[in-house]
């Protein structure tokens, strides 16, 4: 069970968030014609550090980015999408 | 008491002999031969149970007492009940065997009728006066089981009997399924009851610095200091009352008998405001960011919990640093028939004469491989029992005082033999013992010694399970013959005999140590001022790692392992013949370590046993993984309140009292509950309502509540191209005042939602999804706009319980609204399709509501939606049922709702099932050609183009009579009935499914039973007959497939 520290609302527990998945992979821009099939389909299952999205459905609502240890589920970092520091060092 | 702390004498010269005086059996009491067993009271045994309190209890129907302190174990003894269960397989007589959570044998069913409660441990049941328990897995009786018969076959039945008989060469025969029944009969734990649990269960979250879990000397030590530090300190023990071993041992600590320090201590951490104690409470999981569940067993030590007090309890708390002080198990060794009833762990033969004062044999053999079943030997001479012998693996036996000890009280002791078999029939008469060389092979003739109970010592195993699951890897150690836990993964330390700190001095110091550490870590201050409690530093002997005993040739009988699942030291030797090594394998082949104790006494044994047929170190079998829960819990404690009408919310529309006052029977959509339909007095079918309800709709007046429709009110100047990137239809050129139906895909192609939107303003827009997708709608739109397409100026906020929703649909529909709406209805002023602000009864002081009007129609009639603030919903509704009062205005629910759709050919939750495409419902020619949108490309592959997928047909009985059954078969019509079976090598081709029913109803209208399908390439077939097969709910009729609109296809009636 783990506590995700919001941006907006603190540290919560993880059964206020749903889990929405990679934060790294991009959707190809609209009118695109390649990108589809690796958007929907194409995940890492890394053995380390992941940066992800977390839902906070039953908080303010707003997508909160993670970096979490697939392993340990140690929460190195959180924050607004794309805006964590870059880097996978354990903090 | 006087002792000074320089002088104090060994601890056993503190040890008054006293006579073996036994208190008199009840005359009342004859369950079992009885062996009178209460110890008289004295300071030194029987410390914890209070004698002046009498508590009455029943097992398998028989009265007997016992005292307030004593488990339902000790008093069984105390009773002389030594059979208390059968075992899982064999069914052999088996009894009491512990005294403490790693029970295996001494599960009873507790309590009667709905709170029955199988598979509990005897050892942990707090005794309550009105008890009542019965013993599990025997038929007719305890002590006639006929399924001991097994017994007989047990050479017969060994590890993976069952797989390799039925997987076998008798496989596909049905073998299994003919025995299946009678071999999950036999072999079984207790049974449960169908009754609804009349009790409450309630949950806890808590935070704190420091939590300790284990109220032992460790334990206390620990919270004593971390409390010094001035955190907030939770302090967890699963038993009675805190103390741990020091209840039942005879121990000293700062000048004070072990107890009574344990009683200063506990006063002291009552008396801080920031430490809790909680008592009666396992902490059974250790989760991520040390997150520690615990259950606390409020009221189960009383006969029921009183009004308004649950049961239990669940605990989630979250510790900034956790000391683990979980003590240690000790392990039995294997010797054939070591699970007679009488053969007991050393430790807990001990706890019963020191705790409870409960002598459970008068003549006594000890045998073990270290030295702490010396004290066992000690206590129960002291106690007035007859030490037969202390039968040490050992060549050295155990440390000097120690034996010094044993010697002065004249015990026998036979250094450096084993055990080989425990002697006797129904009763122990004693035990025979081989000397063992340097080896450990056997050496010399059988001796036996005669007794009438084996206690028996394997040494003590750390309790790792907590340890364990935060993913520390357990360590095999050596020198102590037992495993350590690994370094913590987590922030927590172990201390005291769960990390292998075995005697008091050891369990205090490290105890003290770690509670400091832990506070410190969590941001407490250093304390340095505080005393470490003292104990008496005993040397001890090291263990031997010794536990597989001889088995001359032609001795009888199994060494027993696993007593809870009926494994010996023969099924783990033929694991390890047949190849099953590793232990997670031994284990799911022999089933060690299974059941409701997992292995508690059995893994050490069971992995030195394959170690030593592998020829390595017991270090390098390992151990397995110990996941949650430590000891079982109850389901109804993690489901807490959240039973019966509190499992999930219950969602109400405005108008839900009409509906409840209109007879309304109900139906759940999503967490809605919505009116299926109307039931007339009398008794009116659900068939007859609905046929009703849609007739007096299509030839007059009807009104429905579709509240539930997921409503997003979307604003910005880029909402417009946010629609149409969201749906597959072009939205630009949508103009203020106007509606649209809109479908949706997911990423992968696959159709998602659909719904209308419309827009309010030149920026403002309200979105409508299913009732079943609003809240997926709703994340959806948010993911997009604050993650893919933050830079689209859009917002968006759920309004489906601001606005309160009613259709009012068929032909009457336009006079019947004009008479409280102030706009123009007409065609021209008003058509299909558009929207706009109204009020009702304008102009009415008082009276006005505001709304919002969309003619749109679900029905395919004439029909307008209605929206206002939720809280004119009622007052709207009420309006609008009165204005249409001259046209018979009709309430219709869910049925009709749903039947008037299918008329039409509308597709809804049953088509949208996560497979179809927008081309597979007939709506491929929606998907706009000049924009880009969501799933746009992967809606593009060559599957998805395919001519023969399923696609969105109508359905008709050939019959015009025969009911359609939703989620039958299509298939065709000449097809076979049965195609054989694939598994027994006669199968035909399987009968190829051609599609399936999606959605039924009944077209007063057409007079005949309509539906809705998937078929196969169906939009090609139109005309063609198939067969609909229902074999599990027995129907079957040939089937035409026909358009999907059935009603109005070109749509006058809504454009009139």
């Amino acid at each position: 069970m783990l506590r995700i520290n919001c941006p907006w609302c603190g540290a919560r527990d993880m059964v206020e968030f749903t889990y929405v998945g990679d934060a790294t992979v991009r959707r190809p821009d609209m009118g695109a014609d390649s990108g589809h099939y690796e958007f929907v389909y194409l995940r890492d299952n890394p053995k380390g550090v992941q940066e992800e999205l977390w839902h906070h459905v039953a908080g303010c609502r707003q997508h909160v980015a993670v970096r979490r240890h697939m392993v340990t589920h140690e929460i190195l970092a959180s924050g607004k999408p794309d805006s964590l520091p870059s880097g996978d060092a354990p903090s | 008491m006087s002792d000074s702390p320089g002088d104090k004498p060994p601890i056993p010269s503190r040890i008054t002999p006293r006579p073996p005086e036994v208190r008199s059996p009840l005359p009342s009491i004859a369950p079992q031969k009885s062996r009178p067993k209460r110890l008289e009271p004295g300071p030194e045994f029987g410390g914890r149970i209070d004698r002046t309190r009498r508590l009455s209890f029943t097992f398998d129907g028989v009265a007997m007492t016992g005292f307030q302190g004593d488990t339902l174990a000790s008093a069984l003894l105390a009773n002389g009940v030594d059979l208390v269960a059968r075992s899982f397989k064999y069914h052999r007589r088996r009894g009491i065997f512990s005294a403490g959570p790693e029970e295996p044998n001494a599960l009873v069913r507790l309590r009667t009728g709905a709170r029955a409660e199988p598979n509990t441990r005897a050892t942990m049941i707090p005794l309550y006066d009105g008890l009542v328990a019965e013993s599990q897995n025997r038929w007719p009786s305890l002590r006639f089981d006929i399924q001991s018969l097994n017994n007989f076959f047990s050479a017969f039945l060994p590890a993976g009997f069952y797989y390799k008989t039925f997987m076998g060469p008798a496989a596909n025969t049905k073998l299994w399924m003919r025995f299946e029944k009678m071999i999950r009969k036999a072999a079984g734990m207790g049974t449960g009851t169908h009754e609804a649990d009349p009790d409450g269960y309630d949950q806890m979250n808590a935070h704190c610095e420091v939590l300790v879990i284990g109220g032992g000397p460790a334990g206390i030590a620990a919270a004593r200091a971390a409390a010094a530090s001035g955190g907030r300190v939770i302090l967890v023990d699963e038993r009675e009352e805190i103390g741990g071993r020091l209840l039942a041992e005879r121990e000293w600590i700062d000048d004070l008998e072990g107890a009574a320090w344990v009683g200063r201590e506990r006063a002291a951490l009552e008396a801080n405001p920031k430490v809790r104690i909680l008592t009666r409470t396992t902490a059974f999981g250790y989760y991520d960011q040390n997150l520690i569940a615990c259950v606390e067993r409020v009221g189960d030590h009383l006969i029921e919990p009183p009004v308004h007090q649950p049961r239990q309890r669940l605990w989630q708390i979250r510790a900034k640093q956790v000391v683990l002080a979980c003590g240690a198990i000790e392990q039995p060794l294997a010797f054939a028939d070591n699970d007679k009833p009488g053969v007991m762990l050393a430790g807990a033969v001990r706890t019963y004469a020191t705790q409870y004062g409960v002598l459970v044999g008068k003549r006594v053999v000890v045998v073990t491989n270290n030295d702490d079943a010396y004290r066992t030997a000690i206590d129960l001479h002291d106690a007035g029992a007859t030490i037969e012998s202390v039968v040490d693996l050992r060549a050295s036996g155990a440390a000097g005082p120690t034996l010094v000890a044993a010697k002065t009280r004249g015990i026998d002791l036979l250094r450096g033999f084993a055990p080989v078999k425990v002697q006797g029939g129904r009763q122990v008469t004693g035990v025979a013992v081989l000397k063992l060389d340097a080896d450990g092979k056997a050496t010399g003739a059988q001796r036996a010694a005669s007794c009438d109970v084996v206690a028996m010592s394997g040494g003590w195993q750390p309790t790792l399970h907590l340890s364990s699951q935060t993913g520390a890897k357990a360590m095999w150690s050596a020198d102590k013959a037992c495993f350590l836990p690994g370094p913590p993964v987590q922030q927590e330390r172990s201390a005291g005999a769960c990390a292998g700190q075995f005697t008091l001095s050891e369990c205090l110091e490290a105890g003290h140590a770690a509670g400091l550490e832990a506070a410190l870590a969590a941001g407490g201050v250093s304390v340095d001022d505080l005393a470490v409690p003292q104990a008496d530093v005993v040397r001890e002997r090291p263990p031997r790692a010794y536990w597989e005993c001889p088995k001359p040739i032609n001795t009888p009988g199994k060494r027993f392992v696993d007593f809870q699942d009926d494994v010996a030291v023969s099924d783990i030797r033929l694991a390890h013949r047949e190849g099953y090594i590793s232990v997670e394998h031994l284990k799911r082949y022999t089933t060690l370590g299974m059941g409701t104790d997992q292995g508690k006494t059995s893994n050490i044994v069971g992995f030195a046993v394959m170690a030593a047929a592998r020829g390595v170190e017991i270090g390098q079998t390992g151990t397995t993984t110990f996941r949650p829960p430590y000891t079982p819990v109850s389901l109804g404690v993690l489901a807490g309140p959240e039973v019966g009408e509190n499992f999930a919310p219950l969602r109400r529309t405005p108008m839900d009292h009409w509906h409840d006052a209109h007879g309304a029977e109900w139906i759940d959509a999503g967490l809605w509950r919505r009116p299926r339909y109307y039931p007339k007095e009398g008794g009116e079918s659900l068939f007859d309502a609905y046929i009703r309800e849609t007739k007096a709709t299509r030839e007059s007046l009807g009104i429905v509540d579709v509240t539930t429709l997921g409503k997003i009110d979307i604003q910005g100047p880029d909402v417009g191209e946010f629609l149409n990137r969201l749906y597959i239809n072009g939205w630009k050129m949508l103009a203020v005042g106007k509606a649209r139906y809109g479908l949706m895909l997911r990423e992968d192609g696959i159709v998602m939602d659909d719904g209308t939107t419309s827009r309010l303003g030149e920026n403002h827009y309200l979105m409508t999804t299913t009732t079943a997708n609003a809240v997926q709608v709703m994340s959806w739109i948010e993911y997009y706009l604050q993650v893919v397409w933050p830079d689209l100026r859009v917002k968006a906020t759920s309004v489906t319980e601001q606005w309160a929703a009613m259709a009012i649909a068929g032909p009457n529909a336009r006079r019947a609204l004009e008479k409280v709406i102030d706009i123009d209805l007409s065609n021209d002023a008003f058509p299909f399709m558009a929207c706009g602000p109204v009020t009702l009864d304008k102009g009415k002081a008082g009276q006005e509501i505001p709304g919002r009007l969309f003619r749109i129609s679900f029905s395919g009639e004439l029909a307008y939606e209605l929206n206002v603030p939720a809280d004119y919903g009622h007052a709207a509704w009420a309006r609008l049922m009165a204005a249409g009062a001259e046209y018979d205005i009709t309430p219709y629910g869910m049925e009709a709702l749903g039947n008037m759709r299918i008329e039409k050919g509308h597709v809804a939750g049953p088509e949208l099932d996560g497979r179809t495409s927008a081309d597979d419902l007939g709506l491929g020619k929606m998907m706009s050609t000049k924009k880009d949108f969501i799933g746009a490309k992967l809606a593009q592959r060559d599957d998805f183009l395919r001519d023969d997928r399923k696609q969105f047909v109508g359905l008709v009985p050939v019959d015009g009579v025969t009911k359609l059954m939703q989620g039958a078969q299509l298939v065709a019509k000449d097809a076979p009935d049965f195609a054989g079976t694939l598994a027994a090598g006669k199968a035909e081709q399987p009968i190829e499914m051609l599609g399936h029913i999606t959605s039924t109803g009944y077209s007063p209208e057409l007079d005949h039973p309509i539906a809705l399908g998937l078929v196969t390439g169906g939009r090609a077939k139109l005309g063609t007959v198939v067969s609909m097969r229902d074999p599990v709910r027995g129907n079957r009729c040939e089937v035409k497939i026909v358009e999907p609109v059935f009603i109005d296809p070109k749509g006058e009636r809504l454009h009139g």
